[in-house]
């Protein structure tokens, strides 16, 4: 007995780190993520893109999104850090989970991707609503681009989409150009204009629409050109990171393999851009990339290195911050040029931007107004695909004490004159008034 | 002296004392009761409630002493605080007068050293008791200085007891005026001293009173008024002496340099309107004097004739354009809004919604004046016209002092507490005056009957009058009748007083009194409720938005910021706040978030029937935020120019935040029977929108009986 014991604490102590190597502020890439799938034929339909998850360390628990048994919590603790939706037709999540408990999930600070596909359910569209995106309310309405479809053997209806329209940015996207053009076959999406914090990262082109290939157009498609949004990405205030996709297909083993041809264009590509470009976004998606962490804010007067509990006005103050930037492994000073530090009270008094020793030391020091009042320092960095950093902390700063303004300054003399040649004439009349006769 | 009752008189011989010495004894022992009775009078809140800090302002200037005694005074007069006007802050030592919290550490300190262990509060609940104690003897020497001995007994009397007064000084009303009255009076008392005896040491001493005012409260404009103001009196009536340069002229210099070291007047004193006719009849004093001068070395009348001409039209010439051209220059300030709302009482409600919202700044009701001073009022014009028959110095004094304050507190309520002592001291006149009379009259036809002819014996005045006196019949019994006249008009004085007293000046206002249904009192603590919840379950540098009525309470007892509090030097913030609870949420909350609200707080009297509430108040705000803001408009809030919050109110009424956060999930509520849910008893009707949503707040937190309600305004929408 007492031996079984000695192996369960020792297996727990072994296992311990890695129980608590989840989703943290020191290590913010995700580890566990449930997949839920319409059916798991969809496990090997797709493998090429979930073996890449699970190369990079991902532990990816496959479940039917109607399994009855699944929850996303236990006794208040999340199960997972990610959750992924291939279920594009499911009416019902099975066990505990609905959109509420999916927006709870994403607004504790997990990521998810939404991948909604032709004939969409109305569970996966309210998701998308609740993320900022409208999908087509037509059900069997698909993007339809008669110029810029893959070319294929057969001449189809031109729902099959080569995109290369992609959001502009390295933290997103990685590195590395993506050549090909992306193969999509799936529901558009609108962006919510009410929404700020959604962005299109694969948009269609402006001759793309959005209706039901098989009949003939008797309205005008509500959703064209550019506007629509083939895939979407949502960094919520939290820094939960959200995707949301009409393509279902565009995951799969079949488009990750399959050449394209853009129709119009010369160029054959060996393979489409869809491994390349879904792996960088979910490198992004799961916090591999652009994850920034502001550590050891310090701020003190020159000379000091004691913070203050507040400011004289025109004190000359130093103010460091140092951040640095989750490489998916460890964490990297970030470079940049452009963080900025405001010190605010109501407007920014003070603007400066906070020069870097390449080590992810920000620092700069300035001059306190002259202005007395509660103020804040004000680092608020956001920039497209980095985390948002909001940094703010308050410090009151406090007019001169009476003994620290300046004595005898030199206007003052005629005063101080004044003064005393009045008191040293009394004192000469009051003797020769007393004293005279 | 003839006012001692001569049944007193008999009981004291037996205890073998000159007549001389009766008196005093006499004398004394009345001033130690009345001084006892000041006292104790004022502890009826004590008794009720507890001993605590009542209304508004007293808990600021509690925290100030606190803060006094906890970090000494140079740290006191450097303070900033930053939990008050978030995020411009307060240089407290700056704008406050700082005489009452040094008074109160004062007393504190010497009760330390006299190992009594006391903590500073009990100090603060008792200093304004204390001090109306102080008051009434010097009531008694001023009474003594203008009249005799007995008025000033009778005007100590009177001022101990004088509601007008009380109201100002009950036990726990730690405000300024509690000390201010007795400096004001110990000024004017000194003062007169002064000018009846022309001596330096007076006018020293009432330069220094000056000075303790000056430190203590705003009201001393009053006194730097009044007294150039009296001296001009003098001056044209043609009663300059010496004794009054000598007076005035110390006690201006004196007070002048002394009152511009307190931090909050400063060099105000020398430069804005209010003190400027004060300087003016100083340098007038100075070319009566070289006029005077003049006179004595001329002896050609004719020729000073057209010396005076000369001389008073360039005096004249010359103030006038010295004048103006500071006040061209703006070396000279203009004169404040208060000060202009007391000389013209509509210039506030036109001009500065701020002052005019405040209660104690309204016109006074005539039953405020009968409240507050009950027979005085009858006896005021009597002491008046006793003042005029004997007119000097001291009288001439008395009277200005009594007209100029009875006007001002027809302008304003709270000024009552200023005319309440020369009502108390003019009456002292005329009921001691009337008393004295009578007595002589009782007693010398006493004597004509004793002993017959002996008329030369008595004074020589009351002798005529009653040998004059004699041919009327029933003379005595008219004196006798009139005597228990008077002492049945004085005795429903002392009643009137003290229930006034018990049943009006004495709630604290911070801890609320109701009858029940069946009597009983029912007590509503649900301020200190609401402010100790937001001390223990708030962040520390959380900062609360409510109406500034009730930031120095949560500043004081919740312990955290506020955006506006009672000392409203700020009006835009305050406009802002008001614009804030007067618009739409969602235009409410771009506001709130700009000022890094975390928490509302709104007062709400809906199930109580507690009428000072937020809603009653809310017209004040829209105006306020209106005069600033003019895209709030009053009339939007009104229906036919009425305000309710029935049905029939005004649509941006029933859907501003401040009737949001009020009357949220109140339209489910049954708050009395047989009425509708959803029934305002504080307004009596049954509210327009019932169902109340809110977006962007959540209730946080809403006391036992629904007087505080706390909002958490809510972080922005995570993925939107």
């Amino acid at each position: 007995m007492g031996k079984l014991w000695l192996i369960c604490i020792a297996s727990i102590s072994i296992l311990l780190p890695f129980l608590c190597n989840a989703f943290s502020p020191e290590t913010p890439t995700d580890r566990r993520v449930l997949v839920l799938l319409d059916d798991f034929a969809i496990m090997s339909s797709h493998s090429l893109y979930f073996n890449a998850l699970k190369s990079r360390g991902f532990d990816l628990e496959f479940k039917l999104a109607d399994d009855p048994k699944i929850a996303l919590q236990r006794y208040g603790q999340y199960l997972y850090d990610a959750l992924i939706l291939f279920c594009p037709s499911v009416e019902r999540f099975g066990g505990s989970i609905d959109v509420a408990a999916i927006v709870n999930f994403v607004d504790s600070g997990h990521d998810l991707i939404v991948a909604a596909d032709v004939n969409a359910s109305d569970l996966i569209r309210e998701v998308g609503t609740e993320c900022g995106v409208d999908f087509d309310e037509d059900p069997s309405a698909m993007v339809i681009d008669h110029i810029g479809y893959a070319v294929s053997g057969t001449e189809g209806d031109h729902t099959l989409i080569a995109s290369d329209d992609f959001i502009k940015s390295d933290v997103i996207l990685g590195g590395k150009k993506i050549e090909a053009p992306i193969l999509f076959r799936g529901i558009g999406h609108a962006v919510s204009p009410a929404n700020s914090l959604v962005l299109k990262v694969l948009s269609a082109s402006p001759s793309a629409y959005s209706a039901n290939p098989k009949s003939k157009l008797s309205t005008p498609p509500p959703l064209t050109g550019s506007a629509i949004s083939l895939v979407s990405i949502v960094q919520a205030r939290n820094n939960a990171r959200l995707l949301i996709t009409g393509s279902l297909s565009m995951f799969s083993n079949r488009f990750f393999r399959s050449g394209v041809q853009k129709a119009g264009s010369q160029t054959k590509h060996e393979k489409s851009g869809n491994e390349q470009f879904l792996t960088e976004i979910s490198k992004w998606i799961f916090h591999e990339r652009g994850h920034l962490k502001a550590v050891n804010v310090k701020h003190h007067r020159v000379g000091e290195t004691d913070e203050p509990a507040l400011y004289r006005i025109n004190d000359e103050l130093e103010y460091a911050v140092e951040i640095y930037e989750w490489s998916g492994t460890s964490w990297e000073p970030y470079v940049a040029n452009d963080v900025q530090l405001q010190f605010y009270m109501m407007s920014p008094y003070v603007l400066k931007t906070l020069s870097s020793d390449k080590k992810g030391l920000y620092s700069t020091s300035f001059k306190v107004p002259d202005v007395y009042g509660v103020f804040q320092f004000k680092v608020e960095h956001q920039k497209l695909g980095y985390t948002s950093l909001s940094l703010s902390k308050q410090i009151p700063v406090r007019p001169y004490r009476h003994n620290e303004y300046e004595r005898f300054i030199p206007a003052a003399y005629p005063y101080y004159g004044a003064a005393f040649s009045m008191m040293a004439g009394f004192f000469i009349f009051s003797f020769a008034h007393l004293y005279s006769k | 002296m003839a006012t001692m009752p001569a049944s007193a008189s008999d009981l004291l011989k037996s205890f073998k004392l000159k007549t001389k010495q009766q008196e005093l004894l006499i004398r004394v022992s009345i001033l130690c009761l009345v001084y006892i009775l000041a006292f104790i009078t004022r502890l009826f809140s004590v008794l009720r409630y507890e001993s605590m800090i009542h209304e508004f302002d007293p808990y600021f200037n509690y925290r100030t002493t606190l803060y006094l005694t906890e970090n000494g005074f140079y740290d006191f007069w450097n303070w900033f605080d930053y939990e008050s006007w978030y995020p411009l802050g307060r240089i407290v030592g700056g704008t406050l007068y700082p005489g009452l919290m040094v008074t109160a550490v004062l007393i504190y300190r010497i009760l330390r050293f006299l190992r009594f262990a006391v903590h500073i509060r009990e100090v603060c609940v008792l200093t304004a008791p204390f001090f109306a104690s102080n008051t009434t003897l010097v009531a008694y020497f001023f009474g003594k200085e203008i009249w005799d001995s007995g008025a000033g007994l009778v005007a100590a009397i009177l001022i101990a007891v004088c509601p007008g007064y009380i109201s100002r000084s009950v036990a726990g009303s730690y405000d300024n005026e509690g000390v201010a009255i007795f400096a004001l009076l110990f000024t004017f008392y000194v003062f007169v001293k002064a000018v009846n005896t022309g001596s330096l040491a007076w006018s020293l001493a009432s330069a220094f009173g000056y000075f303790y005012m000056v430190s203590a409260w705003g009201g001393y404009v009053f006194i730097i008024n009044l007294i150039p103001l009296y001296v001009l009196v003098l001056l044209i009536t043609g009663r300059y002496s010496m004794r009054l340069y000598v007076a005035y002229n110390c006690m201006y210099i004196l007070g002048m340099l002394l009152a511009m070291q307190i931090r909050f007047v400063g060099f105000q004193h020398v430069q804005s309107g209010e003190h400027m006719a004060a300087m003016g009849v100083f340098f007038l004093m100075q070319v009566f004097y070289f006029l005077d001068w003049v006179k004595h070395m001329l002896s050609d009348t004719k020729l000073f004739q057209a010396f005076l001409r000369i001389t008073v039209t360039s005096a004249v010439a010359v103030g006038g354009i010295a004048l103006g051209l500071g006040m061209v220059s703006g070396y000279i300030s203009p004169w404040t809004g208060r000060f202009y709302s007391l000389l013209d009482p509509t210039y506030a409600k036109d001009h500065i919604p701020i002052i005019a919202s405040v209660s104690e700044h309204q016109p006074t009701a005539w039953s405020s004046f009968m409240f507050d001073f009950h027979i005085l009022l009858f006896l005021f014009p009597a002491g008046l016209y006793f003042c005029f028959k004997r007119l000097s110095d001291a009288t001439i004094f008395i009277v200005m002092y009594g007209l100029t304050s009875m006007y001002f507190a027809g302008v304003m309520v709270r000024l009552i507490l200023v005319a309440t002592p020369a009502v108390c001291l003019i009456s002292a006149i005329a009921v001691s005056a009337t008393v004295k009379n009578l007595t002589v009259l009782l007693r010398s036809k006493n004597k004509v009957v004793q002993t017959g002819s002996t008329k030369g014996s008595g004074g020589s005045k009351s002798s005529s009058k009653a040998l004059l006196d004699q041919s009327q019949p029933f003379q005595k019994n008219g004196a006798i009748a009139l005597l228990f006249g008077a002492f049945y008009l004085l005795s429903r004085y002392a009643t009137h007083c003290t229930w006034v007293t018990s049943e009006a000046y004495s709630s604290p206002s911070i801890v609320l009194a109701a009858r029940g249904a069946h009597g009983n009192r029912v007590i509503f603590d649900d301020y200190r409720e609401a402010y100790f919840w937001l001390r223990q379950n708030t962040p520390q540098d959380a900062k609360v938005m409510s109406w500034w009525d009730y930031g120095y309470q949560i500043t004081a007892m919740g312990n955290r910021a506020v955006i506006v509090d009672n000392n409203t030097w700020n009006n835009t913030h305050i406009a802002t706040v008001g614009r804030a609870m007067s618009s739409y949420e969602d235009e409410a909350i771009e506001i709130i978030r700009s000022l890094d609200v975390d928490y509302v707080l709104v007062v709400f009297g809906g199930v109580t029937g507690y009428s000072s509430d937020d809603i009653n108040k809310f017209l004040w705000m829209v105006r306020i935020g209106g005069g600033v803001f003019p895209v709030i408009k009053e009339p939007d809030y009104l229906v036919n120019g009425e305000y309710r919050v029935d049905k029939g109110a005004a649509p941006k009424m029933l859907n501003c935040l401040m009737y949001k956060l009020c009357y949220y999930r109140f339209g489910e509520m049954m708050t009395e029977y047989g009425k509708p849910p959803g029934y305002d008893r504080a307004r009596g009707v049954e509210i327009g929108n019932k169902d109340v949503k809110l977006e962007h707040l959540e209730e946080a937190f809403t006391t036992s009986n629904w007087i505080v309600r706390i909002y958490r305004v809510k972080p922005p929408n995570n993925r939107w």
